[in-house]
């Protein structure tokens, strides 16, 4: 055996126990999901059962935190993509000169420990709702506003640079044609810049939803009285539980799996029929402008 | 100015300085200074704010390093030392973590083929959808007293008790180390895969051992990617609390805890801002460190 | 409809640097009007503030006689062709053409009615489902044509259309150009580094340099009589020869150059004891074996010679290495021309120009 044989075995083997790690916690529940025992466990193996899913649908608690959290997610969407959308356009037009500062600024909720986000958004909105005499009832103290407006923070920023990678793709000259046109500012965005940042559009509403989702270490502090599906779940993991949670898990898994799928498979079609597209136009290219090009030679 | 109002035209140059006017100020700006403004004031009922009593105070901070006034110990042991540990434990696991993930992400962006290399990542993405207190939770299962490790080491004979692997920390530092994974992997993927790999071939032509390539070649080019991943890293670990709320023992502190409970059963919110502005202020001198020792550019590390 | 297009001393600057120093001209309606000059020289700068994606520092830009100032690009009579063509990739080959008139609100079926028109007319007929990305290089260029005319511009605006095209598409479009000119009879402004395309397509030619006009005549003006040392020398091929004018006589004057003195036009009023370039063109240039002598000869050796067909190019060296170039009609009955052989050519002074000394245009 060769010392390079060794090396790219120890190479997979790496490989190999990396996801091993990676999947393991996944296996955990996967397994605890269909054991028969009252405590989520896979050992000892008590015999398969369906009856967790069922009793998850019984759960009130996490009932309401899932469509809160639902909630949430949209309100999230509708605040932070267009925020990200104007705060990435601006990035490309702002002065060289302060294009640093701005960033950092901008950036900074991602670098920024969720708790701190969560922390500033309770304090600074409960002394604005005491500076205005506002209502217990009002906006200033409801869980759900303040949790929309602490995740927005930073997703924000994730959305910001999902459009930012777009733009940088973008080609202004469409901007000045359709502007010469006599297209007004409105109509280049929504006819020109907006069908162009559809894709973007669609990851950063997807992303913005999915980690509002999933968020905890904001939430916990903004969301006070209410709950949303992660509050909940950290209530009931505390507190030892049932292994309903590992089912939860398992159908988190699957829809990220059939997801995962799905986007994959549209990326692929979509990369195939770019590719016919282009061979087309190469062959277009050759048929078309030959009999003109032997034209003008003569 | 008016050339940004020419080019956009009223309309849509409004909205742009609006919604970032909105995020920049009211979202990030005038929270966080508002957080610093409370942290420096005593905790009122809401009816005294504003009155005479509410003026400034360095007493939040004196409690973070003295401890009540009349204590008998000099210093605020038990919270500093639960600072320190969340500090030391998260430099920590952020190495842990660098040395876990350094080979993958060379693996994926230089010796893995194309579509080879776009499964790997699908892969790796995966787990990362499920819930983060799921996945700690999936660690309870996975290191409790009754828990898979215990029980496979028992049938083997190679312990006689199970192993408390929750009160010795293991399975904090597990989780930990686990959940920061991609932010770890990606930053380092990306650095190393804009590597010409004709340099690495090169070094090894010139006859330079494995370790060597990565040190002098690989590793100086991926600095960006390293800085990166072990910032963000950092500050999600230092910043945890889903984690140690359900992995730490029962005896054992994260930073983050003492900030909840200030602002939940303690409700001391001044007290809760002030120890939110030393974490802050902690991750800040750590990210500047990483900059300085690195040199690397802010715009480099949030990518 | 067509319109003037009136620059009244116009000057743009950005911050310290003066892209385009006080041009000052007039461009008759239905004219072909090109601007010609190397890259950096301003010409898209002016072309930008007629379209009106920028304004000038100084003076005003007037199309049918009335001031543009503080009127958008998309409020103005005019339409632009992008030298990427800034084809909408999105968009259908037919919605690309009728973009204009969608914003215009115009309804769905007479916008579809005018692209199928337009479409007629730039010879893509049944073509406007396409997406724009199954199109050829010399479809998309039409398609951008179509596109801006479709607008019913008063004045159609080009930069540099053609050079993303190679060399044989290039010059089949051209004539396209000029035809599809004609036929709408709308002012066109062309602007180009390329003379061939300037000398070939427009009625008039305005050669810039360093931002500013240098001359505005028509092509063969411009060629034939250069007023600057740039123009001499951007224009076609030329040789120049320095040196102190010695006398000067009515219309003409002496140079006295390395190769002794040598006689042209004088177009500019030099005065004896100027500085001065005496321009000849290749072509103008005569191989004397024994024939007429003119009053200008230059004694070279030859250095080596091209064929190219139609003409020969010699390339002969001079008094002091300087370097000449000579074109010869491919008549059938040169010389062969050795390399190393002494070679006495000659010109008219009416073929040739002194002109003050200045920039020289690099090749």
């Amino acid at each position: 055996m060769t010392s390079a044989r060794i090396q790219s075995l120890l190479v997979s083997f790496y490989i190999f126990l990396f996801f091993l790690f990676l999947f393991a916690p996944l296996m955990m529940m996967g397994t605890a999901a269909f054991n028969d025992v009252e405590f989520p466990q896979v050992v000892p193996w008590e015999g398969f059962t369906w009856r967790w899913f069922p009793a998850l649908l019984e759960d009130d608690l996490m009932m309401e935190g899932i469509r809160n959290s639902i909630w949430i997610g949209i309100g999230v969407m509708v605040v932070s993509v267009p925020i990200g959308l104007a705060a990435a356009i601006l990035m490309t037009q702002v002065h060289r000169k302060f294009q640093t500062i701005y960033y950092t600024i901008v950036v900074s909720p991602v670098l920024m420990p969720g708790v701190i986000l969560g922390i500033s958004t309770l304090v600074f909105w409960d002394r604005l709702g005491t500076f205005v005499n506002a209502d217990y009832d009002t906006f200033f103290y409801s869980g759900m506003f303040l949790t929309i407006i602490g995740q927005s923070t930073f997703i924000s920023a994730y959305t910001m640079l999902i459009f930012l990678a777009r733009l940088q793709r973008f080609d202004r000259t469409q901007e000045e044609a359709a502007l010469d046109l006599g297209a007004t500012h409105v109509q280049v965005f929504w006819k020109v810049l907006m069908p162009f940042l559809r894709p973007a559009i669609f990851s950063a509403m997807g992303l913005a939803f999915l980690t509002s989702f999933e968020n905890y270490n904001t939430t916990v502090f903004t969301i006070q009285a209410d709950s949303t599906l992660t509050t909940v779940l950290a209530g009931k993991v505390r507190m030892g539980t049932q292994p309903d949670l590992a089912a939860l898990a398992v159908l988190i898994i699957a829809v990220t799996l059939v997801g995962a799928i799905a986007i994959e498979v549209t990326r692929r079609r979509e990369q195939a029929k770019a590719e016919a597209a282009r061979e087309e136009a190469l062959r277009l290219e050759k048929a078309a402008d030959l009999p003109l090009a032997e034209q003008a030679a003569q | 100015m008016t050339g940004f109002f020419r080019r956009n035209g009223i309309v849509i140059s409004t909205y742009l300085l609006l919604a970032v006017f909105v995020w920049v100020a009211i979202m990030i700006v005038l929270p966080q200074a508002y957080m610093l403004d409370f942290s420096f004031r005593f905790n009122l009922p809401p009816g005294k704010i504003g009155g005479p009593e509410d003026v400034y105070t360095l007493k939040n901070y004196r409690y973070l390093l003295f401890g009540r006034p009349g204590d008998e110990a000099m210093f605020n042991v038990l919270h500093l030392t639960v600072f320190l540990r969340t500090i030391i434990a998260s430099i920590f696991v952020t190495l842990i973590n660098f040395a876990i993930c350094y080979p993958i992400a060379y693996y994926i962006a230089q010796v893995a083929k194309g579509g080879q290399a776009r499964a790997l990542i699908l892969i790796l993405i995966l787990p990362f959808w499920v819930n983060e207190i799921l996945r700690a939770f999936a660690f309870r299962i996975l290191f409790g007293t009754s828990g898979v490790i215990n029980a496979f080491l028992q049938t083997f004979g190679i312990i006689d008790q199970p192993i408390d692997f929750i009160r010795a920390d293991i399975a904090l530092y597990a989780g930990l180390s686990y959940a920061y994974i991609l932010l770890m992997v990606f930053p380092l993927y990306n650095a190393i895969e804009s590597l010409d790999h004709n340099q690495v071939e090169a070094a090894r032509d010139l006859g330079s051992p494995w370790w060597r390539i990565h040190w002098r070649v690989v590793m100086p080019h991926a600095k960006p990617g390293i800085a990166s991943g072990c910032t963000l890293v950092f500050m999600l670990t230092a910043g945890a609390l889903a984690a140690p709320q359900i992995l730490g023992g029962p005896s054992s502190f994260w930073f983050t805890q003492i900030i909840y409970r200030w602002f939940n059963t303690g409700g001391n919110w001044p007290q809760g801002a002030a120890y939110a502005i030393v974490l802050l202020l902690a991750c800040l001198i750590f990210v500047l460190t990483v900059m300085r020792l690195f040199k690397v550019s802010l715009g480099e590390i949030a990518k | 409809m067509s319109a003037d297009v009136d620059l009244d001393h116009v000057t743009i600057r950005f911050g310290d640097f003066t892209a385009v120093q006080d041009a000052h001209l007039g461009i008759k309606g239905g004219e072909f009007f090109s601007f010609l000059g190397p890259s950096g020289c301003g010409k898209t700068t002016i072309l930008r503030a007629v379209s009106g994606f920028l304004e000038p520092t100084e003076g005003d830009v007037r199309i049918g006689g009335q001031s543009m100032r503080g009127i958008g690009p998309n409020k103005r009579p005019t339409a632009l062709i992008f030298q990427n063509l800034a084809l909408f990739p999105l968009m259908s080959v037919a919605d690309n053409i009728a973009f204009g008139l969608e914003v215009r609100g115009v309804g769905k079926a007479e916008r579809r009615k005018r692209a199928d028109e337009l479409l007629d007319l730039i010879a893509l007929q049944g073509q406007g489902d396409k997406k724009v990305s199954e199109l050829s290089g010399g479809q998309k260029q039409r398609v951008a044509i179509a596109r801006a005319l479709a607008v019913e511009p008063e004045v159609l605006l080009l930069d540099e259309p053609l050079s993303a095209l190679d060399l044989k598409l290039r010059q089949h479009m051209r004539t396209e150009l000029r035809a599809i000119q004609q036929r709408v009879g709308i002012t066109f402004i062309y602007i180009t580094h390329d003379q061939g395309e300037a000398l070939t397509m427009s009625d008039r030619i305005a050669v810039m340099s360093q931002g500013v006009i240098q001359q505005v005549g028509t092509g063969a003006d411009v060629y034939e009589n250069s007023q600057t040392s740039f123009v001499a020398s951007f224009v076609g091929e030329n040789n120049p020869f320095v040196g102190r004018i010695t006398a000067v006589d009515s219309n003409y004057a002496v140079v006295e150059s390395t190769f002794g003195p040598l006689r042209g036009r004088n177009l500019s009023g030099l005065r004896t004891g100027d500085q001065a370039m005496l321009f000849v063109r290749p072509e103008s240039l005569s191989y004397l074996n024994g024939g007429t002598v003119p009053e200008n000869t230059i004694q070279s050796t030859v250095v080596n010679s091209e064929f190219e067909g139609s003409f020969f190019s010699v390339f002969l060296q001079g008094e002091g290495s300087k370097s000449i170039v000579m074109s010869m009609t491919n008549s059938g009955d040169l010389p062969a021309f050795e390399q190393g052989a002494a070679a006495t050519v000659g010109f008219q002074a009416d073929r040739a120009v002194v002109l003050p000394v200045g920039e020289v245009a690099d090749e």
